[in-house]
């Protein structure tokens, strides 16, 4: 018993080691470092890829309208057709709803502020806005307009303090108690022990 | 008599000329030797022909279609929710027609046009070796081809849905081929640490979900083939990530990268596992034993009392169907259904029962028990679980994969019953 598995994890190691030195296939090529850093814009909770550039809440209410989100989501991010991105004071944020989808056009504020975390945000903003020119605001717009909503939602104090890829991860959002990590899945398991 | 196909009568823009072609078919099908000269090839027109060589089309007496999931307008007033559904009442074997598979999107109706010459697929993060593919370089790694459903969570019976169509017609399966994420991942050198992918879309919004690094390198496929064909446009072409049994969100339309990762990444399309319990998180994300009685069901109509074949659909997002049970008395007692395909992992598997009904009011309700033993539960067991009052209002939390009841009523309709 005792000899079998040691047995069982040096084949495993064998097989790591193996797998992780050498391709067997040699296809694709290495991407270069331009074309991973212009598609790298998924944005980790520590913010590690986020790129240079800052941006206030003030300079953010501007772009909010030169952008052309009033369009859709109202003056100041309430009372537009697109989903409300102001959380009323005392509303829930509703975790675990889809935010900022149908059900945040008839309830207020989901996308915006009840992320756990301000990348979250970022990211959003930033691969998604504004609505048929995606991916076209420049780092210091998404930082303002992010800016722009966490001050709308009080979550930050200042108009005109600037955040960038230092303060952005550090700020402490309203529903980070929201959030619970996944539990680990496994293979062949069913999906929650006790569970009927 | 043949009629020219919608497409080809729109086509034309006018209805004189489809009338005259029509009446034309007619008079060469009574006139010529019908051995001889097919009809409709006879008075086609050259662009005819070449339609009915090129692509064939199904009946025109062959009406199902999607439609737009009940509660949810699609588009919405803002044109950006998308929810369809297969017409799961008129559903045969197991493989959804990948014109009639449901379509989720909270982004809009929009499908991009990728040309599959142009795309790319990029696998970097914590790998030895970044790597970027072109369509033909996945093409000529070692493939798979595998059944598997995708399921959307919204996929739920509710008072006020009462076809099958609307209560589970968000679920549709289909044969897809491509190459394991694994090989792809261990091509690129997984390194130590890591714990998570993101994948991303090439779509406007680049949508991008979180799954566990154990579930890519377990099953997941980076497919192109679905059903015979390259992947439909509503359905991710040239490149979808299949996350076997996971929640419809994870699995990734337009793929064009995997990120591997060492934390959990929750990005915008993470927020449905947004929660404070994990074990509804667990919920959310893994589809638990399923089925649904697809024939009778709701809507449908019994012609008077007689021989039927119950027949229906089973799926687990956990392995394979290992058995369905079937009751017609309302729960009190059940026979085991006669699995009709085979019973593949993470996918739908049609079962049947011959049945004779007397044409008396009851309930039927198909139970599915998937290879890990896991059964199929009742509202009022998922009720108690939770230790909250069974109410028509209550509400399955994650992936409701709960028993559907259909009442038969003595005049032979059929209605959802799960909410009395």
């Amino acid at each position: 018993m005792r000899i079998s598995s040691r047995l069982l994890l040096l084949v495993l190691l064998l097989g790591a080691t193996v797998s992780a030195q050498s391709p067997t296939y040699h296809l694709g090529r290495t991407p270069t470092p331009d074309e991973v850093r212009a598609w790298d814009i998924a944005i980790s909770p520590d913010g590690h890829e986020l790129p240079p550039g800052h941006g206030t809440a003030k300079e953010g209410k501007d772009l909010f309208i030169e952008k052309g989100c009033v369009q859709c989501h109202g003056r100041n991010g309430e009372g537009g057709k697109a989903p409300t991105l102001i959380v009323m004071k005392g509303m829930s944020t509703a975790p675990g709803r889809m935010p900022g989808m149908d059900m945040g056009i008839q309830a207020p504020g989901l996308m915006a502020v009840s992320a756990p975390f301000a990348t979250t945000m970022w990211d959003y903003i930033n691969r998604g806005m504004p609505l048929g020119r995606e991916g076209s605001l420049k780092p210091d717009e998404v930082y303002a307009l992010t800016a722009f909503l966490l001050f709308r939602n009080d979550v930050i104090k200042s108009e005109d303090e600037a955040i960038d890829a230092k303060t952005l991860p550090k700020i402490q959002m309203p529903n980070l108690s929201g959030y619970t990590e996944h539990p680990e899945w496994k293979h062949a398991t069913p999906r929650l022990s006790n569970y009927p | 008599m043949k009629k020219p196909s919608r497409r080809k009568f729109l086509a034309s823009g006018a209805a004189v000329a489809g009338a005259a072609a029509a009446a034309a078919r007619t008079t060469s099908a009574q006139s010529a030797a019908p051995a001889a000269t097919p009809a409709a090839a006879s008075a086609a027109g050259k662009k005819d022909i070449k339609e009915l060589i090129a692509y064939g089309e199904r009946s025109r007496f062959v009406t199902s279609l999607r439609e737009a999931a009940e509660g949810r307008p699609s588009p919405d007033a803002f044109g950006l929710t998308f929810h369809v559904v297969t017409p799961l009442g008129e559903s045969v074997g197991s493989i959804t027609p990948s014109s009639l598979h449901y379509v989720a999107a909270h982004r809009g109706f929009y499908v991009p046009e990728i040309d599959p010459k142009e795309h790319r697929l990029m696998i970097h993060g914590m790998v030895d070796r970044p790597l970027i593919f072109t369509m033909d370089e996945l093409k000529r790694f070692p493939s798979v081809t595998r059944v598997h459903f995708l399921e959307c969570i919204g996929n739920r019976s509710t008072a006020r849905r009462n076809t099958v169509a609307q209560t589970h017609g968000m679920t549709s399966c289909s044969e897809w081929t491509g190459v394991l994420l694994s090989t792809l991942l261990k091509e690129a050198g997984v390194q130590s640490g890591a714990s998570w992918i993101v994948s991303e879309g090439a779509e406007e919004v680049k949508g991008a979900s979180s799954v566990s690094l154990a579930k890519a390198m377990d099953d997941c496929l980076v497919a192109w083939g679905q059903n015979g064909e390259p992947v439909r446009p509503q359905q991710g072409f040239p490149l979808r990530l299949i996350v076997p049994g996971f929640e419809g969100i994870y699995q990734t339309k337009y793929l064009r990268r995997v990120k591997v990762v060492d934390r959990y990444y929750m990005t915008y399309n993470d927020y449905g596992h947004l929660q404070k319990d994990p074990r509804t998180i667990a919920l959310t994300t893994q589809i638990g034993p399923k089925s649904v009685i697809t024939f009778p069901a709701g809507g449908q109509q019994l012609k008077g009392p007689g021989f039927y074949e119950i027949n229906g659909l089973a799926w687990s997002g956990g392995g394979a169907v290992r058995k369905v049970d079937i009751s017609t008395d309302g729960g009190k007692t059940w026979k085991v259904a006669e699995l009709r395909t085979p019973a593949y992992r993470m996918a739908h598997t049609r079962f049947a029962l011959p049945w004779t009904w007397d044409g008396k009011e009851c309930e039927i309700l198909s139970r599915c028990t998937d290879d890990l033993g896991t059964v199929q539960p009742t509202r009022a067991q998922v009720a108690k679980f939770w230790n909250e009052p069974l109410t028509p209002q209550f509400n399955v939390k994650g992936a409701d994969n709960t028993i559907q009841v259909w009442k038969i009523a003595s005049d032979g309709s059929v209605h959802n019953a799960n909410f009395v």
